[in-house]
């Protein structure tokens, strides 16, 4: 229980240190699926200990949401890197006061 | 309705009608729009001559014919009739107004005839006329208001007719806001008879003023008189008269003779049943009235423009009328009398003194005239004509007129009598020096001045006012107009005079002769300098006077500059207090969304920092809360 729970802990924490030091647009959001994908760790790790579904159920949501999440999310890649040429998200920081 | 005497609004209508053509009517009509004026008004004349014989015919106790032409206003208690009384004030008044003011209309057919605007001057005389009628047939308070502003407005475009020059825009202006101080009291005194007696018709105003106590009486009385004050340029509302001077000549005659100065006093003898009440706004009536007599004849004897003596005159003479007003039922009647008299004279004189400026090309400096009697006779005989009138020579118009206002003012109080006689003595002085200095003497004329007579449309009115000036006083006879008008201003008991009445006349007649005589030796038989004296080579007297007895300084000390003052404090307490908390408000949101914005970066990385920053905080709270 704890091994999975630490598995957990050590993927979400790769994913958002590569949230915040990567520039690439893929590489973040790849770090983003990772944290998803930690939390869909504890869920059903918590599901498991406990031996009720809700957690496995709630895994289930969050897949359906982040193939959603992947769709959008690459489309709007894809889109910015035709007019931009560049995947970097230090670059798209026009919306600034 | 069949009554011909319930037709009186179309005295007003036609003027007014001529006007608003003459407004809109475009270029075409510059060719023959002077005529339309004249015309309007001459049939004005015409209906109210027809007006007055119908009058004249009727009953002596049912001559006043009020007509009600429609509701103004109804709210609430407050009901306002546009209603015109005719009676026997009125009619004398529409035939002064229209008789006079025809005559002018045809004079400055001659005077503007190189003006370009001379259609719209028209149109201003016509708007003038209207609103004198107005005036003088209101029979309610405020229709009479409006009629009172409708004055002011003609008089306003006409002295800043030639607006091109900065001092006539500016005298209009004058004129325009001393009237309106005027109006102050006028517009109060209406508000004080709505509050007290619910109403504003003149003759129900009159029944009810016994109801009222002393204190709003005299208020009223007090109020109508700063109205009257700033219409007839009494002291202390008197400094835009001579500023007039800056219209067109037949302006001030038309200003000065039938209309704008006499109104104050037709207020004060409409108004007779406010000021029978009071013998304390009577008081000070007698007392603006004695106090502006003497300033103007001052200021007459000093200024050497010709337009300007005149205008002093004016004061002086309309002082006499105030006074007479003043003087209650014994003087209604001598004032209405003076009024008119002085409106054939004045007019007569000033329209003169436009002939003499027109031939003079437009001098009015009466030092460089001299020997006008052999250039242009016909203006001499005519001015000459007013001359003796106002002076009082005996069986002309004036001396009638003001002998009867003198010989009151003695029965009311001896101070008062003589006050008036010195400036009967005074009167003299003046005119006969203007007369002296511009018709008499020797030629002082300008290089290239050729003076010459005026046309005949200019000479014949001329001759007409003259006529008038001479013949006035027939109006006496039988005790006439005091008959006539005894029915709307009461009837006048006499006073026990201290000296035999023609004691009184004799001694008026001695102390004109002697401001005459005076008058002759100083500029008749010695030569009179081509260049005024400076200020410094004159009396205190002649400087005081000619600066018009420091009016304008005193109106600058005590209210132009406090004023100013004020002004220039409560701008800057608007822009420093008031302005300066609205925009500091404003700077400080300004900046302090400026700080916050620099928050937004625009990098993604940045945002996500904050919000694992701010999950890691709320994690750890939590934690903190859950152990403790």
């Amino acid at each position: 229980m704890t091994e999975y729970l630490g598995l957990s802990m050590l993927l979400f924490t790769i994913g958002a240190a590569g949230v915040l030091v990567r520039r690439n647009a893929i590489v973040v959001f790849m770090c983003v699926e990772l944290m998803l994908n930690a939390a869909n760790l504890a869920l059903v790790s918590f599901s498991r200990r406990h031996g009720e579904l809700d957690g496995q159920l709630a895994a289930f949501f969050v897949m359906v949401v982040a193939a959603a999440e992947v769709v959008v999310g690459l489309a709007i890649i894809v889109s910015i890197y035709r007019t931009r040429r560049s995947t970097s998200v230090d670059d798209a920081s026009l919306l600034k006061a | 309705m069949n009554d011909v005497l319930d037709t009186a609004w179309v005295l007003v209508a036609l003027p007014l009608a001529g006007a608003l053509l003459l407004l809109t009517w475009g270029k075409e009509s510059d060719r023959f729009g002077h005529w339309i004026g004249t015309a309007a008004s001459a049939a004005s004349f015409v209906w109210g001559a027809v007006l007055f014989v119908a009058l004249a015919g009727r009953d002596a106790d049912d001559r006043s014919v009020t007509t009600t032409l429609f509701t103004w206003f109804d709210v609430g208690r407050v009901r306002v009739d546009m209603a015109l009384t005719y009676d026997q004030l009125s009619a004398l008044f529409v035939l002064l107004i229209t008789g006079v003011g025809t005559l002018i209309h045809v004079y400055s057919i001659g005077y503007m005839a190189d003006d370009p605007r001379r259609r719209r001057f028209f149109a201003f005389l016509n708007l003038f006329v209207a609103a004198m009628l107005t005036l003088v047939l209101a029979a309610d308070y405020l229709v009479l208001f409006l009629g009172w502003e409708g004055v002011g407005l003609a008089s306003y475009l006409l002295i800043g007719f030639w607006q091109h020059k900065p001092s006539a825009a500016a005298a209009a202006q004058k004129a325009f806001v001393m009237n309106r101080v005027g109006d102050l009291g006028m517009v109060i005194a209406i508000a004080l008879m709505l509050a007290h007696l619910g109403t504003t018709d003149i003759a129900r105003v009159a029944t009810g003023v016994p109801a009222l106590s002393d204190g709003v009486v005299t208020g009223l009385g007090l109020l109508l008189l700063l109205g009257a004050c700033g219409k007839s340029a009494q002291v202390p509302l008197q400094a835009w008269l001579l500023d007039a001077m800056e219209g067109p000549t037949p302006v001030s005659a038309l200003i000065h003779a039938a209309t704008m100065v006499t109104a104050g006093v037709y207020l004060i003898v409409r108004s007779a049943a406010i000021y029978d009440a009071s013998e304390a706004a009577r008081l000070a009536v007698v007392a603006v009235g004695l106090v502006t007599l003497l300033a103007g004849a001052a200021i007459g004897c000093a200024k050497d423009d010709i337009k300007k003596a005149l205008a002093g005159s004016t004061m002086s003479q309309i002082g006499y009328m105030t006074l007479a007003a003043g003087l209650g039922p014994a003087g209604y009647a001598f004032a209405i009398f003076h009024l008119v008299t002085h409106g054939f004279f004045k007019a007569n004189m000033f329209l003169g003194a436009g002939s003499v400026m027109h031939g003079t090309g437009d001098d009015v400096d009466m030092r460089h005239y001299g020997a006008l009697r052999t250039a242009m006779p016909v203006t001499f005989f005519t001015f000459a004509a007013g001359y003796l009138a106002i002076i009082g020579f005996p069986g002309l118009s004036g001396f009638w007129s003001k002998d009867k206002i003198i010989e009151t003012a003695f029965g009311f109080n001896v101070w008062v009598g003589l006050g008036t006689l010195l400036g009967a003595g005074v009167t003299a002085f003046y005119m006969t020096r203007l007369m002296a200095m511009t018709f008499l003497g020797r030629k002082r004329w300008r290089e290239g001045v050729h003076p010459h007579e005026s046309p005949a449309v200019m000479t014949v009115p001329l001759v007409v006012l003259a006529a008038l000036s001479v013949l006035g006083g027939v109006m006496l006879l039988g005790h006439w107009i005091t008959d006539w008008l005894a029915p709307v201003v009461g009837e006048a008991h006499h006073e026990e005079l201290p000296v035999p009445a023609i004691v009184l006349t004799l001694s008026v007649l001695v102390v004109v002769a002697a401001g005459v005589a005076l008058a002759w030796a100083t500029y008749g038989r010695r030569e009179v300098a081509a260049d005024a004296p400076t200020d410094r080579e004159v009396g205190w007297w002649t400087r005081a006077a000619r600066h018009e007895l420091y009016g304008n300084a005193v109106n600058d000390a005590l209210v132009v500059r406090p004023t100013g003052q004020l002004v220039r404090g409560v701008t800057a307490f608007d822009k420093h207090v008031v302005a300066g908390a609205v925009s500091g408000l404003a700077g400080l949101f300004r900046d302090a969304s400026q700080g916050l914005g620099r928050l937004q970066t625009g990098f993604v990385r940045s945002y996500a920092l904050v919000l694992f920053g701010g999950a890691a905080a709320l994690a750890a709270a939590l934690l903190a809360v859950t152990i403790a």
